[in-house]
Order: C-alpha cells, then structure tokens, then sequence
C-alpha cells in the first residue's frame, strides 16, 4: 500500500515536471479551451509540430456552459494566474476581463495580420472601446431552420426573409412546435438582444458608462415589441409544453420531432441531425425536409440582426510568454485552421476567405447563409456588467408565458439599474 | 499564545478548585498533545475563512474590478434585510428545512421502530440497505431525481399518469409547488436514513426494564411510547434533529442542479454562491454567507440552550435523568 501511494506521488511528480515542460527547454504555453469535438486540442498539437521547438501547446479543458467558464477564467486571472497563456473566450465577457487590465494588449502587427478578412459581426465581438482586445477565432451565429414541409404548407416564400409574426402564424394554424430556447439561461439574452437589434435597436444606451450610470433601453417600442413575440410564443404554448427547460440542444429534438416546424438555433444541429439519421435515432429522411434561411426579422422592412457567438483568443496578462502566445495564435486562427475547424467540429469560421474552402461548401450546403448572417450579426451587450444584465433579463423574461409587452420590458430597465447601483440583490 | 491562555485558565481554575494532581495534569497535557494538532488546524480551516468573510462582507468588491475597492461597513447586509428577494429566499430555504425535518423525523422513526422490534434477526442486513441513499453523493442523487422528473427524459409523468394534475405535458420544475416538492421528496429519500440511524441508536438505549415496568403497570402501547420511551430519548431526538435542520437550512446540491433556483426555489446558500461566484461580488457574496452562518449557529444556540441538548454526550439518555432530578 505505501509502495503504491510512494508510486502514485513520484508519477504525479514526473507529470508535473513534464506539465511545466522546460526540461527540454521547449516553451509550454497553456491554452484553456472550451469543450469541443477534439479540434482544438488538435490544433495545438498542429502548432506545437509547427513551431519546431519555439513552443509547445497543450490544453486544458473549462467548463462545459459558457457563464461557467467566465467565471473559472475570471479568478484565475484576478488572482494573477501566470498558466493563462492562451484562452478560449465566449465574446460577450470579453469587456468584463479588457477593463480591469487582465488581457495582454494585443500587439498591433498580430492584430493587422489576423483580422484582414474577420467577418464585421465577428469583429465586433473582439473588440472593446475601439480596441481589439482579443483575436477571432470562430464566429457562430443562429439562423432560421425550417421544416421545408411545413414552409410549404403555410404557403412562406422561403427564399425572401420572414417575419416572427409569419412563422408564428405557421405553427399555430398548423399546430406545430417552434424552436426557441425558453429556458432560464445565456440563450434568452441572445434571443431577446437579437430581437431589438433586428429593429435597429441596441439594448444599452452607452455602452462605455459605470455601473452607476449604466442604463438599459428595453423600456421602448424595440424592446416591446420583443417582449410581445416572445409573450405570444408562452402563452400561446407555440414552443411546446416543455419551454421552460428548452436549450438549444432539447430545441433541436423538438425540432426533429414530427411537430417541429421552425427553429432559431446554432449551425451545430446541421451535424448532429445528420449523424441521428444516420445512426437511425430518427427518420433517415428528416435531413432532406429540412431548410435553412436567414434569422427571421420582427418588422418586415428592417434586416435581421443574426444573434453572435463564437470564441476569439486572449492572452493573460500574467502570461509569463505573452510574445510566444500571439505567435502560436496567429498559427492556431489561420483561415485554412478555422475552415479545418469548422468542417470537423461544425464551428463556423470568423474570416470570410475561409468560407471559400471547397470542403465547407461540400459539408455545409449552408455555409453562405451563415456567411451573411456573420457579416450582420450583432454582439450581446458589450459591457463590463454584461453578466448582471444577461442574468436580469433571463429571470425577468422567463417564464415565456408570464412576459408582459407593457410591463416586463419596464421592470427589467429598473432592475437592472438597481442591481447595478447596489441597491437589489441578484 | 495558547500556553498563556492554558497557564492563566490553569491559574483561574487553581484559586478556585483544589490543586489538580499530578495525574490529572498529566492527562489534561496528554488531552492536547493529541488534539492540539486538530484543534490548530481546525483554526486554520474554519476560524480564518470566516474572519476573512466577516472582513471581506464590510467592502463593495468586485474580483474584476480590484481598483474600486471600497469600505462600505454595514451596507451589503443593509442591502440584504432591506430587498424582498432576501426574505423571499430566507422563507424558501426555512420552509425546506421544517417540512424535511418534520417528514424525516416521522419516517425516520418508523423506519427505526421497524428495525428495532420487527427485524431484530436482519437488523444488519436492513441497516445496509437503509443507508444505500444516504451513502449515495448528493450530486449524483440530484441528477438522478432530476432526470426522473425532467420533462423531456424524465418517465415520472408516464408513471403517474393516472394522478389527476399529471400527465405528459407537466414540468415539474417551471412552478414553484412542483419545483419544491421534487426538491424536498429528494432531500428527504436521501437524508431519512441518517435520522432512522439515530434514532434507532436512541431506541436501543432506552431500558428495556422500564417499558416492562410500565407494561406491567397497565399502560397501553401508545402510552408506552409516548410517556415512557420518547421522553428516554429525548437527546438522541434533538441530536438528530438539530444535524438534520442545519444540514437542510444550508442545502445547495438539490436546488442547484435541478432548478438552479428558477421558479423561485433560490436558497441561501445557492443566494451566497450567485453574489460572489457568479457575480464575483466577493463582498455581497460574503454576507450572505455571515448571515447565514448566523442563522445556522442561532440555531445550534437555540437547540443546545432551549432544549438542552448536550452534544458531547450524544444519545446518552442520563440527561433526562438530570432533568427529573433539577
């Protein structure tokens, strides 16, 4: 027993002298990523081969959910964590971790070379206060899946943008399911804050003001008419009985489902419907009546606002390596990497050229819609408080049915301003 | 430092009492050789972080704004007695912890008569199994019991169906009665067996001479039990209900997992958990977690000094005799 345990720690020991890597004298830079299907972590073993021995990458893997990987990433860099070489960051907490100083600046020649051809909506998302503050990587957005059946039947003219009002008025007449996320959770902030961009709206009013003069503009006819879709969707039960824990994931089973109809959702539910047909988990043929089209857009004249997701790249500015990390950056977002990317784990490239690869038009018949969604997405608030105000609207917009046009939008304004001046609890 | 504090208790307890004897001091300098160690460490992991947090409630601090820093004193626990939210939040993890500890108790109790009289021959055997769910972590239980209720994996409702009210289209964890009855149901299938343990301890200390006496005497079952063995185990009750209330006035696991406090089942631990990990509101975070480690040693004041249970002794059934004798 002892032996095993004298064992297990001399093991543990080895590993730890080979996780701090200069005994070969090789640069090991960490590089925390977010769970995927592999492709990061083979990146970084492409990079490392790549870069001869200027450096080695290996990875560590955050948390599954996205708030959940803020906040590993925030303490660890409040607390001066010198391991943050390379992160995976979700864009919308980029302005949390840029204002306090936690990011190393961007050196202006990497930041020329890797944003030549970022889509603009991907390009939003890196930056803050006119700085690009973190290198694209991957951009996601949500477009309109449809049931090409459904489409048909309502008599919807596909290939010209729809209405909330027009897919809604579908599912009820046909008495069908739509997919939306209705779920208490970071997928509510997304619909809601592309539901007012689509009007040409934002939801801050200044996005660089304090926390005590920070204020929210959902109290007007955008964020009213949001919070009437979205009430009409609860109430009228369109999303199915089980909306309140609807997430992207049990959306795109619903959708699958015979009562599916319309659905908002990422481009991973291309893949994954694929392979459950495949496997025979659902019909080989529901693949074929499946569609694909722009967001749809809540007043008919005005373009849709795509939702944007995605990771770009920073480095901590307690990274011992900050000049090794942006060169293996730079090597990790090349656009043929992030087309590499896209074709084996279904992430959507941030630069246009990547698009042009022919493995992603074989793969992703979609690809061009997603490329024009990218190049109007619009960024989630871009605020250093953006978890206070993402974690408001969730609660004040959830349920679906007990939303209210004339009141909730009001109450979430006055919420929001009273967590952030410290007077509520959140 | 502690030796002064020993030398000058050492010296207050000689004016008083009469000279220890060589032995004794021998025992009392042997008592903290061996739980000195334990007793600094204790220090370490429990006294410091809670002056850290009792330090850390008086500031306004954000982790990702370290620069604003700023001594508020009391504002943060001003903030929490004055939102509704709090008081919400307080009534919903009270009202977990009474209507558990009620159900537990009356389970537990049966559970523990049952073991007692019924099955003395598989007394071993049915202990085991009774202790399965409590062994299982609270984890793992939580996702067990969420799964079974979710709408979308769950089979309760296709079980149930024949219940008025259920039926394939009811989310357990979209309202609030549903939401907190699937949270307590849990709580209490995986906390019971603690309370029968405990309670079967206390059964098996009460004198079998004195329920005979009082057979012989004429009472009937009923009053049996409740003239002659609860109030003889009374201390293995209170013990058990005592760990029982703070364990569930700081349940997390349950509520976390399952509803990760939508439908208004926020409690106070997962209130403390959302201020300073989720919002990284290191200061709000920490008084939350005062003011619940208040309630929580309120509590223990409550039990050891209104019901006198004596904790050092555990089941030990002579205090009901100190009562009689008082």
């Amino acid at each position: 027993m002892k032996a095993r345990s004298a064992g297990a720690a001399a093991a543990a020991a080895v590993l730890l002298l080979a996780g701090c890597g200069d005994d070969d004298g090789v640069t090991t830079l960490t590089w925390y990523i977010n769970p995927d299907d592999g492709g990061q972590q083979a990146l970084a073993e492409q990079c490392t081969e790549e870069a001869d021995g200027a450096y080695r990458i290996q990875t560590s893997l955050l948390p599954m959910d996205a708030p959940a990987q803020r906040e590993q990433l925030a303490r660890r860099l409040a607390a001066g964590d010198s391991s943050l070489d390379i992160m995976s960051i979700d864009p919308p907490f980029i302005p949390e971790l840029a204002t306090p100083g936690f990011l190393a600046p961007v050196p202006e020649d990497v930041a020329e070379r890797t944003t030549e051809d970022t889509l603009d909506g991907a390009l939003a998302g890196a930056m803050w206060g006119d700085e690009l503050v973190t290198v694209p990587f991957w951009a996601n957005t949500q477009i309109l899946w449809y049931r090409e059946s459904v489409a048909e039947a309502a008599g919807l003219d596909m290939d010209e943008p729809v209405t909330w009002d027009e897919i809604m008025d579908a599912a009820e007449e046909q008495d069908k399911y739509l997919g939306v996320q209705g779920v208490r959770a970071e997928s509510m902030t997304v619909w809601v804050n592309a539901l007012v961009e689509s009007q040409d709206e934002s939801i801050l009013v200044d996005p660089s003001a304090s926390a005590e003069e920070l204020e929210t503009n959902l109290d007007s006819e955008a964020g009213a008419n949001a919070a009437s879709i979205i009430s009409r969707i609860g109430q009228e039960g369109l999303g199915g009985p089980g909306i309140a824990s609807m997430d992207e994931n049990q959306s795109m089973l619903l959708f699958q489902r015979d009562n599916g109809s319309f659905m908002v959702n990422w481009p991973f539910v291309w893949a994954a419907t694929n392979s459950a047909a495949e496997e025979g988990s659902i019909d080989a043929d529901i693949p074929e009546d499946i569609g694909w089209a722009l967001y749809p857009r809540v007043d008919p004249d005005t373009p849709a606002a795509h939702p944007l997701g995605g990771i770009n790249l920073g480095v901590g500015a307690d990274s011992e390596h900050p000049e090794l990390a942006y060169e293996a950056i730079e090597c990790i977002v090349t656009p043929e990497n992030q087309a590499e990317y896209f074709v084996t784990n279904g992430n959507p490239p941030s630069s246009e050229s990547a698009f042009d690869d022919p493995r992603v038009e074989e793969d992703f018949p979609m690809a061009d819609v997603i490329r024009e969604a990218l190049d109007s997405a619009a960024p989630r608030p871009q605020t250093p408080y953006y978890n206070e105000i993402s974690e408001s609207i969730q609660g004040r917009f959830t349920p679906l049915s007990g939303v209210d046009e004339e009141t909730t939008p009001a109450e979430t304004d006055t919420y929001i301003m009273e967590v952030l001046r410290g007077e509520r609890l959140l | 430092m502690t030796a002064t504090a020993e030398n000058t208790s050492k010296e207050s307890q000689a004016s008083k009492r009469p000279r220890k004897s060589d032995r004794t001091k021998a025992e009392i300098r042997l008592g903290w050789l061996l739980a000195g160690p334990a007793f600094f460490v204790m220090l370490a992991v429990t006294a410091y972080p809670i002056a850290q947090a009792t330090f850390d409630s008086l500031f306004s601090f954000r982790l990702t704004a370290p620069d604003e820093r700023s001594f508020v004193f009391l504002d943060n626990y001003l903030l929490l007695f004055t939102d509704g939210m709090f008081w919400r939040i307080f009534g919903v993890t009270l009202l977990i912890t009474v209507v558990t500890v009620a159900v537990e108790l009356v389970l537990g109790f049966a559970l523990a008569l049952v073991m007692h009289r019924a099955l003395k021959s598989m007394r071993g055997l049915l202990r085991t199994a009774i202790l399965v769910p409590y062994g299982i972590i609270t984890v793992v239980s939580a996702f067990a019991w969420y799964y079974m209720f979710d709408i979308n994996s769950g089979f309760v409702n296709n079980w149930l169906s024949w219940v008025p009210g259920i039926d394939s289209d009811l989310d357990w964890f979209s309202n609030f009665g549903t939401a907190i009855t699937v949270i307590m149901a849990s709580e209490i299938w995986k906390t019971t067996p603690f309370i029968a343990l405990l309670l079967l301890a206390g059964l098996a200390q009460v004198p079998d001479e004195l329920v005979e006496a009082a057979r012989v005497d004429g009472a009937t079952k009923v009053q049996q039990f409740t003239r002659v063995i609860i109030p003889n185990m009374k201390a293995a009750i209170m013990v058990a209900v005592l760990f029982r209330a703070l364990d569930a006035f700081r349940i997390f696991d349950n509520v976390f997992i399952m509803t990760g406090g939508d439908a208004n089942t926020e409690v106070l631990s997962l209130l403390a958990y959302n201020q300073s990990i989720s919002r990284l509101e290191i200061g709000l975070g920490s008084a939350v977690s005062v003011v619940l480690f208040i309630c929580v040693l309120l509590m223990c004041v409550l039990a050891v000094k209104g019901f006198k249970v004596d904790l050092a002794s555990g089941t030990d059934s002579s205090s009901g005799k100190k009562d009689g004798g008082k």
